[in-house]
């Protein structure tokens, strides 16, 4: 199906999908910061922290993801190029959040350190894919 | 994508090699092989899947019959058999701990799967065959209101019961039927979070002690150093004042105590952790050495370091002492009986051992009652299975044994919190 509207509303990130995908931000990021705290301090309620924030980052990048594609899917074709790498790059965010939200799963420091990595991976490639979806649209670049 | 790819591989391998090669080396005895530690990307879990006895019946050897002597209880954990014959069943569910992490959430509900769906009684049943006829035709609330209990030990007219919280002490005269009054507090026992929350009990010899074991606030530390406190050790308490002592330290979850005829020697059976493999850390019987660390959670089976616990501490590992005999990784003992005579030639002289079974293991290990022969006072061979079939051919699971006890008449008692059963093993008489 294709979208109806015209370029510039079309190009323009809905408000609800702008704040998921900028809402799992600081989520992976605190994660990360949880994670290097518990690995300099030893202190487990770090990493708890880590596991929930990862939690809810994976909600709501989930949710954003969902949007993605289904933005993806109505694109027209000849203007798939921005938005498939980011979905690509969201969808890669996820699939290695959910990871290392598995890994946040072994206990006291048998994570370590594979989920100072991972969260470190995961907290770049949200950052990325923000940065994609924004400024494609910001800018207004059609075609 | 092409970051993808190759995660989905690793992520992949990591799954397959969580439900890898579990064949079962020898861990039986004062050396089991201890493979090195691993876990896949998911730990492994094989939950039971409980069904009725229907027509089954557990199986003992050649030469002895089980039957149940009371049924439909709130979930039987330990007994006593007092000195004329009645035996006391304790019965509740403890834990109750806060669900701290993701984990938490999914691990409970998992869990939850393989036990009983009943309510714990939080009570004392009493049963007695008054003829000696092997029913147990009278049943009788001893003590309610409890909270979770679960160590019994009787000294002279005292009954003394490790609740989850503290150990009380009711009066005990022959032929009782139901307590005569509330219980009075003995001394509180630690019970913040209370992850392993059963204690057990034992009493010395001349009932001066009492032994209290308390197992550890985690699997290994994941609830922070904080919380294990008074955890994972043994308390030796004076009966008459209440207060208590550090007898052994470092031993995970000692479920269940007994003392030594003849040598008056303290034994536990203590269930060790999880998570780093299929064949670790088997659980062990052992006698209970006074002033031993036994390693938890800096390491496990004496020098053996747990990676997963930091800070580190080489001081203590050093100092840690080896159990005397494996059970096998993951059995779950939560019984322990010194036998008698009267149990048949045998299996006169040994213990026998109550395995609730694994949920995190494939194939599940446990679901058995075994004996360990002694000589000269000291485990002197390979376990003898002698109550089986708990978990059937067709890996539906029919009941769970927790506690032993040896009614020195000659008879096995096994309390069983899946089916809510008293069984009873005795030798067939002639």
């Amino acid at each position: 199906m294709a979208d109806e509207r015209d370029p510039v509303a079309r190009a323009r990130l809905h408000p609800v999908h702008a704040f998921l995908l900028a809402g799992c931000v600081p989520l992976f990021l605190g994660a990360l910061l949880s994670d290097w705290a518990y690995s300099s301090t030893y202190e487990i309620q770090w990493t708890n922290f880590a596991s929930w924030l990862l939690v809810g980052a994976l909600v709501l990048a989930g949710f954003a993801l969902l949007w993605a594609l289904i933005d993806l899917l109505r694109a027209d074709r000849s203007w798939r190029g921005r938005p498939l790498v980011y979905f690509l790059v969201l969808l890669a965010a996820w699939i290695i959040g959910f990871i290392n939200a598995l890994v946040h799963a072994e206990d006291a420091w048998a994570k370590m350190p594979e989920a100072l990595i991972l969260s470190t991976i995961v907290a770049i490639l949200a950052l990325v894919a923000t940065w994609l979806a924004f400024s494609t649209w910001r800018r207004g670049e059609v075609k | 994508m092409r970051l993808v790819a190759p995660l989905a591989a690793v992520a992949a391998t990591a799954l397959l090699s969580a439900c890898g090669n579990n064949s079962n080396p020898n861990q039986y005895g004062p050396n089991p092989t201890l493979p090195g530690p691993h876990r896949g990307l998911l730990p492994t879990m094989k939950i039971a899947s409980p069904a009725g006895w229907g027509d089954q019946r557990p199986e003992v050897p050649a030469g002895y019959t089980i039957t149940a002597i009371a049924t439909d209880l709130k979930i039987p954990r330990q007994t006593l058999v007092l000195p004329n014959g009645d035996i006391l069943v304790a019965e509740g569910r403890g834990g109750g701990e806060p669900k701290l992490t993701p984990k938490d959430f999914v691990a409970s509900k998992l869990k939850a799967q393989g036990t009983s769906p009943v309510k714990g009684g939080n009570r004392l049943t009493l049963l007695r065959d008054a003829n000696g006829d092997g029913v147990y035709e009278t049943r009788t609330v001893f003590a309610e209101n409890l909270n979770a209990p679960y160590g019994l030990a009787l000294v002279g007219n005292t009954l003394y019961v490790a609740d989850q919280d503290a150990l009380l002490r009711f009066d005990y005269r022959n032929g009782q039927t139901r307590a005569s009054g509330p219980p009075v507090v003995v001394t509180p026992l630690p019970s913040a979070v209370n992850h392993h929350w059963t204690k057990s009990l034992a009493a010395s010899p001349d009932g001066r002690f009492l032994y209290v074991g308390i197992g550890s606030n985690s699997n290994i530390t994941e609830r922070g150093m904080n919380v294990e406190t008074d955890r994972a050790m043994v308390w030796q308490v004076d009966a008459t004042t209440g207060a208590h002592r550090q007898y052994a330290t470092g031993i995970r979850n000692p479920t269940a105590l007994a003392i030594q005829p003849v040598t008056g020697q303290l034994w536990a059976v203590v269930n060790e952790r999880d998570e780093i493999g299929p064949n670790l850390v088997p659980d062990y019987l052992t006698s209970v050495r006074e002033g031993g660390f036994y390693g938890w959670p800096w390491s496990y089976w004496g020098q053996h370091v747990d990676n997963r616990v930091r800070p580190q501490n080489p001081a203590k590992v050093a100092s840690a002492v080896v159990p005397d005999y494996g059970l096998g990784s993951h059995v779950a003992a939560l019984g322990v009986a010194f036998s008698a005579p009267a149990m048949g030639t045998r299996f006169a002289d040994g213990v026998f051992v109550g395995e609730h079974g694994s949920w995190n293991r494939t194939p599940p290990s446990g679901y058995r009652v075994i004996f360990v022969p002694f000589t000269n006072g000291r485990p002197s061979g390979p376990p003898i299975d002698f109550v089986t079939n708990f978990m059937g051919k067709d890996g539906k699971t029919r009941g769970r044994p927790v506690g032993v006890t040896v009614d020195p008449k000659g008879a096995l008692i096994v309390a069983d919190d899946l089916s809510n059963t008293i069984w009873r093993v005795t030798p067939v008489r002639r």
